[in-house]
């Protein structure tokens, strides 16, 4: 068995049906793989020798034999799951995550756990406790985050496919620096049972692929509802490669005037723009529309993501499962100095935000307020798309930054999420798809597509379609 | 800017041991972030509602019967268990409350 070129789904289910490799070939091509090459990324922080997976042990199934990598924060029954956190190093998933478990029914094999910033919290996977991943386009730059040690996996091709989970941005912008394709479903769409939780309001779970069509297959497997996640949609689940190949003549597509402002580089407006022409020749209505809300939403995320954060990771307490303090002898010395070790930087930064934001005299002013402001951002979306089919612009405002670029500036770091959190705030469904390189850096650019809520079919089927032409 | 006693009264609510050098820092960092957050307030959202989240799901409710996913054995009592620091037999153990 000789494989050179980087393998899609599609030419996985193709191989073993042709017999030019079986599954267990194919898994053993990529641990070899990740073997050799791992070193150089940090994408893995961990990797199984055996198939983990494959319950579905049938050529029929969609997913059959095809080998994923997940994000740390996703738990899979009797491995370690960090989360990226020293307080978690040798922590042991006690069941298997709802998607998990959608996975290997549907035939994948997972090949190990990719690197994240801590508790999914950054934009640059610097934030691990594990050291940084590093760009496969270039390993002085950073990935993107959280999930940009998945991101990394699929780009180098050490895994077919990966899951990451978006918060803020967490699956587009990586995927966008990797210059791969990444989806954020709608909230509610897929489960987080099994998700170790960040912001509970926001945290979605989604495909990190190598082009829009495994995208869709991956949606297929893990969408819908779970009654371990009270938050998922009672929504028949649609095939999402049904549609896919219709054209999108006709398609109207929104353009909110606020995503081209300062601080957005010019290489990547250029090529934005050049995408944007590039759906009009396909036959899409470019239609001027206004988020008015659009500059208050990151303002609003940095509050209500440090709140969930202070009161999801209030479980880490030395005393259940994690890190342990060794020098503290009462009760609540255990929290202090279990809490104060194990947690890096930005845990503990966006720890004591959220217990300030959410404190007696402070709610109204922040947590309420910032509730408030996600209401007028929600809304702005919803009278855009009584216009427009779906809505276009750039994924983050610069290309792949160095490694230590940023990493001294907290709020720096954020507004590299100022085009993706609007639609985490809004619960809508948003995907990175690779637009070519800046002309300045020549690195990957990403082009960001947001649909109506529920509706990932039209926008998987608008980003096939682009992607399509765009070869 | 926040005060150190503001500082001194978050790292309580946090259940966070910080040292001087830490609390100065995190004093500077948090400070600029609610700077920024403070635009929010350029908005009149008098009449505005609060978004809690967007599902629009009220009440998720499941039939009272018995799931057996998670059924109890000492297998999985061992992965739950068997996981805090500090335990005896199938007791998670804390340290003492009051000092000694």
């Amino acid at each position: 068995m000789k494989i050179s070129k980087s393998l899609t789904i599609k030419d996985v289910a193709e191989g073993l049906r042709k017999n030019e490799f079986s599954a267990e070939e194919i898994f053993d091509h990529y641990q070899k793989k990740i073997k050799k090459e791992n070193k150089k990324f940090n994408a893995y922080l961990s990797t199984f020798d055996m198939p983990k997976g494959n319950a579905g042990y049938n050529i029929q199934n969609e997913l059959y034999g095809v080998p994923a990598a997940i994000k740390d924060n996703t738990l899979i029954d009797g491995t370690v799951c960090t989360a990226g956190s020293k307080i978690l190093k040798n922590y042991i998933s006690a069941y298997d995550a709802t998607v998990i478990k959608k996975l290997r029914s549907s035939g994948a094999s997972f090949l190990g756990k990719t690197n994240l910033d801590e508790f999914a919290m950054g934009t640059s996977t610097e934030n691990s406790a594990f050291g940084p991943t590093k760009n496969p386009h270039d390993t002085s730059r950073v990935p993107g985050g959280s999930s940009g040690g998945s991101a990394a996996a699929v780009a180098a091709d050490l895994a077919v496919f990966a899951l990451g989970s978006d918060t803020g941005g967490s699956i587009r912008q990586p995927a966008s620096f990797c210059g791969v394709v990444g989806l954020k479903p709608t909230y509610g769409r897929v489960s987080r049972h099994g998700l170790i939780a960040m912001a509970s309001s926001l945290d979605q779970i989604g495909p990190i692929t190598k082009n829009v069509y495994d995208a869709a297959l991956v949606m297929n497997s893990i969408s819908g509802h779970d009654d371990f996640d009270s938050t998922t949609a009672k929504k028949n689940v649609p095939d999402h490669t049904k549609n896919i190949e219709k054209n999108i003549k006709g398609l109207k597509v929104g353009v909110p005037k606020e995503f081209f402002r300062e601080g957005l580089s010019a290489e990547v407006e250029e090529k934005v723009r050049s995408t944007m022409s590039k759906l009009e020749s396909i036959g899409c209505n470019l239609v001027d529309i206004s988020i008015p809300n659009f500059e208050y939403a990151l303002a609003a995320y940095y509050v209500i993501v440090p709140s969930e954060v202070s009161a999801n990771l209030s479980r880490f307490d030395g005393i259940r499962y994690g890190h342990s303090s060794k020098s503290a002898d009462t009760l609540i010395d255990t929290y202090f100095e279990s809490r104060a070790e194990g947690f890096g930087p930005e845990s503990k930064r966006r720890i004591m935000l959220g217990a300030y934001a959410l404190s007696s005299g402070y709610y109204d002013a922040y947590y309420l307020k910032a509730q408030k402001v996600r209401r007028l951002i929600k809304n702005d979306f919803d009278s855009a798309f009584k216009k427009v089919d779906i809505i276009v612009g750039p994924v983050s405002p610069t290309t792949a930054f160095k490694i230590g670029e940023k990493s001294s500036d907290p709020l720096a770091l954020y507004l590299e999420d100022i085009y993706t959190v609007p639609v985490n705030l809004a619960g809508l469904p948003g995907i990175s798809v690779p637009c070519g390189l800046g002309r300045e850096s020549g690195l990957p650019v990403g082009f960001q597509m947001i649909g109506k809520q529920f509706d990932e079919e039209t926008l998987l089927r608008a980003a096939y379609q682009l992607e399509q032409s765009l070869k | 800017m926040l005060s150190d006693k503001e500082v001194e009264h978050i790292t309580q609510l946090a259940r966070i041991k910080l040292t001087e050098k830490e609390k100065d820092k995190f004093r500077k960092e948090l400070s600029l972030i609610l700077d920024y957050v403070k635009k929010l307030n350029e908005l009149d959202t008098e009449k505005i509602e609060p978004l809690y989240q967007t599902t629009g799901i009220v009440n998720a409710s499941r039939p009272d019967e018995y799931r057996k996913d998670f059924e109890m054995t000492e297998d999985l009592n061992e992965k739950l268990i068997g996981q805090t620091p500090h335990k005896e037999n199938r007791f998670v153990k804390v340290r003492s409350v009051l000092k000694k």
